[in-house]
């Protein structure tokens, strides 16, 4: 499948045919935009509520072409949706309003409406709005070309340098991420040729696959060292696993290094952007502050993470998005200021998007746009290849940093915006899925030797680039991602099998898991594939994690998964990691029963994963392991907020926001120091304010 | 001979909705999309909108009678309604939906009230015009002014 082909409508005569979403709660407007639509020979789904279109378009990421939506709906903001299909399926939203005054389509504009038109609509404007639909399709494949490119370019220096650490989290080349995206595909690629180029001394030795639970015993051993004094040897000794030599770990613990630094290398950079963008919102400059300390917009974001991730997702701005997804890590959405990230997050998704991935953890939508809360969830619905990709990575990235950390700090609003790349984002919910898939494998004693896991993870590395289809994928993983995302047992138990195959694609498995886990659909299920297939508990987790995520906004999953990716192997184990502890979140949050039903048990449950998820994440990180506590209380409070995103959202931003309370260590300790304070505040905000999402949501 | 005289009387009646100001441009579109598919488009859409508008009109009746009157809320109410008539254009009624807004934005409860009934009255008269028109339409059979080619 190639980057041109997905431009072209696949019915060839575009825009004849072009596939419309309507949603209008006043039945008459509907019926008549219904109609105009029609005589423009688009073909038309309406819808009067909000709440069913997010439904249709999870369901089903390729199913549309264009959103068109009323500004004012009695049960989702029209901002909130639009903002929502931003992130999870970067799809283009036209606004429609009988009120056109200049604050309200700058409002719209800031949130990513890619319209804004009057009512009554005429026939004349509608014969138009195809022009959005091509627009996006090029701007993506454009990304997504650039992705390729680089990483063919870097095929070798991988595991060096901050430079791949940088790009690590960006599969797909966003425009400001471009080097780190080149870094990180070039990581990426050194990983999916094998751990033999980490390990030069054993160069014929098969590759290890870093499941999660391997990787999780990883990290819980380099914990125990200390970061700084973990050596290799020691590590080993500690994990005491068959079959792993000191120069895996090795190389396992480079990449985990670098993992940590370009985490906060992210957060940083996310911070910048920010900044940059110069948030309009109060909160997104809180934000940015935030970012400054390291990922924190999740913090203002987390707990709306579903709102400001949807919310802004201007198709310029990825800063939208990321104000959104900064939001939706750690609280309530701080409204505009949220989408000021995420557009940052849209052109240099990379850098963003590990900022926001954090955040976006939250929002994990994958799906897409909405990825914008939780960049990586987010994401997972869209297909955009290159931006999916990218954001899954980062998502992946980010969620492993939030999820792995219970630290949600990072929020990155970038990282939502990566939800906004979609297709990422989708394939990293699918190579969560997958990863699930594999490192189950492991765990249940198959070896997978191969990269198959990895394999799996490859795909969703190499999908970084764009996911666009999962066709896009090397053989395995675009079986595993389709098949991942499409159906969920089925794609998972097959992606799995074929990531044995093939060793190749190694990319992280996590990616690819984490984008199994994204699709929202697919997740579910293939959560469930996977649970059936690997008596692991963590898998179980993983896929309830996935199913949650995918509920709630697989995203987060998948983001973890992807993240683990780019570090190889290594990723997957902690995005398994991360799933499981998001998968011990989401079951709670799964009910998506009433929020405050839910959260007690949650919370509960979240401890223990957040405990899970600071374990690992102090692994990682030193500082934060001092902090771990305070993560732990961050997470938990994130992850409350993330149940009642949950619940408020709709899948995605729960997933998301779950995956945004894991968010990294690092966002979490630098966050800690300075917002701890204001995490709490944002939390406790967050929950005031979930109810009434939840309120609005429902 | 009957139908084409029908015809015309339609077609007068039709002009006077437009002279008069109870109609605008936008049943114009509306007639444009009728066609042989939809035969009965315009009629189909008009009377969505009085079931629909009538459940609004009830609920602005209900707040109207609340002391103190909720602005917000009818704010968003005349929102709506405001929306719905538009898209049929309804002219008058959008105009008295206009006036409803202004006067809830200055929290004036009277001129809010007042407007209303003076809503409803335009309301009321606009719907028993389109009844009668359609009637009419539906018994001259298919008009010209009702059908339009596919563009």
């Amino acid at each position: 499948m190639t980057v041109e082909a997905e431009i072209d409508d696949p019915r060839d005569q575009f825009p004849i045919g072009m596939r419309v979403l309507a949603v209008d709660d006043d039945p008459t407007c509907l019926f008549l935009l219904e109609k105009l639509l029609r005589r423009c020979q688009y073909h038309v789904t309406t819808t009067n509520q909000a709440i069913k279109a997010l439904n249709l378009l999870r369901e089903n990421k390729d199913q549309f072409d264009l959103v068109i939506s009323d500004v004012q709906m009695p049960d989702m903001d029209g901002f909130k949706l639009l903002e929502l299909v931003g992130l999870e399926m970067d799809l283009p939203v036209i606004m429609l309003s009988i009120n056109g005054d200049t604050k309200l389509v700058m409002k719209g504009i800031t949130h990513g409406a890619c319209d804004y038109l009057l009512k009554p609509v005429r026939i004349e404007e509608l014969k138009n709005i195809w022009q959005h639909v091509i627009r996006r399709k090029k701007f993506d494949s454009k990304d997504r070309n650039n992705c390729g490119n680089q990483e063919k370019l870097h095929s070798g220096s991988v595991e060096g340098g901050p430079g791949s650490a940088g790009t690590l989290l960006d599969q797909n080349g966003k425009l400001n991420k471009k080097r780190k995206d080149q870094d990180e595909e070039e990581f990426e690629e050194h990983d999916e040729n094998g751990p033999d180029n980490d390990d030069p001394s054993n160069q014929k030795k098969p590759r290890v696959v870093w499941s999660v639970d391997l990787h999780r015993k990883f990290v819980a051993a380099v914990n125990q060292l200390g970061i700084d004094k973990a050596v290799p040897k020691k590590i080993l000794d500690l994990m005491n696993v068959e079959k792993l030599t000191r120069e895996n770990v090795a190389s396992h613990l480079q990449k985990y290094r670098l993992y940590l630094k370009r985490i906060s290398c992210v957060a940083n950079q996310q911070a910048n952007m920010v900044a940059a963008l110069g948030g309009t919102d109060a909160s997104f400059l809180q934000m940015s502050s935030l970012n400054g300390a390291g990922n924190f917009q999740t913090l203002n974001g987390s707990g709306q993470f579903h709102n400001t991730a949807f919310r802004s997702f201007p198709p310029s701005g990825m800063l939208g998005r990321l104000s959104t997804s900064a939001g939706l890590g750690i609280h309530s959405l701080p409204s505009s200021g949220m989408t000021q990230l995420g557009h940052s997050q849209n052109s240099g998704s990379s850098t963003i998007d590990q900022v926001n991935f954090q955040q976006v953890i939250i929002p994990g939508n994958h799906n897409g746009s909405v990825l914008q809360g939780v960049p990586m969830s987010l994401q997972l619905d869209q297909l955009q290849h290159n931006k999916s990709v990218t954001r899954v990575r980062e998502l992946s990235t980010a969620v492993d940093n939030t999820t792995v950390f219970p630290i949600s700090s990072g929020l990155p609003d970038a990282r939502m915006t990566i939800g906004s790349s979609s297709n990422p984002l989708l394939g990293v919910t699918n190579n969560t899925l997958m990863l699930e898939g594999a490192p189950q494998g492991a765990q249940t004693g198959k070896v997978f030797g191969n990269h198959s896991s990895v394999s799996f993870a490859s795909l969703n590395s190499g999908l970084s680039s764009p996911l666009p289809d999962h066709r896009r994928l090397n053989d395995n993983w675009s079986t595993a991602q389709s098949s991942g995302i499409q159906s969920n047992s089925f794609s998972l138990n097959d992606t799995f099998k074929q990531a044995t195959m093939q060793p190749s694609n190694l990319r992280d498995n996590m990616s690819t898991m984490a984008l199994q886990i994204g699709c929202d659909p697919c997740n579910v299920s293939s959560v469930s594939s996977i649970s059936t297939q690997s008596q692991d508990l963590r898998a179980d987790v993983q896929c309830r994690t996935n199913l949650i995520s995918s509920n709630a906004g697989q995203v987060s999953n998948n983001a973890l998964a992807q993240r683990w990716d780019d570090h190889d192997q290594d990723g997957s184990y902690h995005s398994n990691v991360m799933c499981s502890s998001i998968n011990s979140m989401i079951p709670v949050n799964g009910t998506v029963g009433p929020l405050g039903q839910h959260l007690g048990p949650k919370n509960t449950i979240f401890h223990t994963n957040m405990d899970f998820n600071s374990m690992e994440q102090s692994n990682f990180i030193d500082p934060l392991y001092m902090n771990h506590n305070e993560v732990n209380k961050s997470t938990m409070e994130t992850s409350l907020k993330l149940k009642q995103g949950l619940f408020m959202d709709q899948r995605k931003p729960q997933g998301s926001f779950i995956s945004g309370n894991f968010g990294s260590l690092e966002d979490i300790v630098s966050a800690m120091a300075k917002q701890e304070q204001d995490k709490l505040k944002l939390i406790e905000g967050d929950f005031g304010c979930d109810p009434y999402s939840l309120g609005t949501c429902m | 001979m009957e139908r084409n005289q029908m015809r015309r009387q339609l077609a007068l009646i039709r002009q006077s909705f437009f002279d008069q100001g109870f109609l605008d441009e936008q049943f114009i579109q509306l007639e444009e999309l009728q066609d042989d598919a939809n035969p009965n488009f315009v009629e189909e859409v008009v009377t969505l909108y009085y079931r629909d508008s009538s459940r609004l009109i009830l609920n602005i009746d209900q707040a109207l009678e609340r002391n103190p009157l909720d602005f917000n809320k009818l704010d968003n109410y005349m929102h709506q309604f405001k929306g719905s008539s538009t898209s049929i254009g309804a002219k008058k009624v959008k105009a008295e939906c206009t006036q409803f807004r202004e006067y809830c934005k200055a929290g004036n409860s009277e001129g809010c009230m007042r407007t209303f009934q003076q809503l409803k009255k335009e309301y009321a008269i606009l719907k028993r015009k389109l009844e009668a028109y359609f009637q009419q339409a539906r018994q001259a059979g298919p008009l010209e002014t009702a059908c339009r080619s596919r563009n």
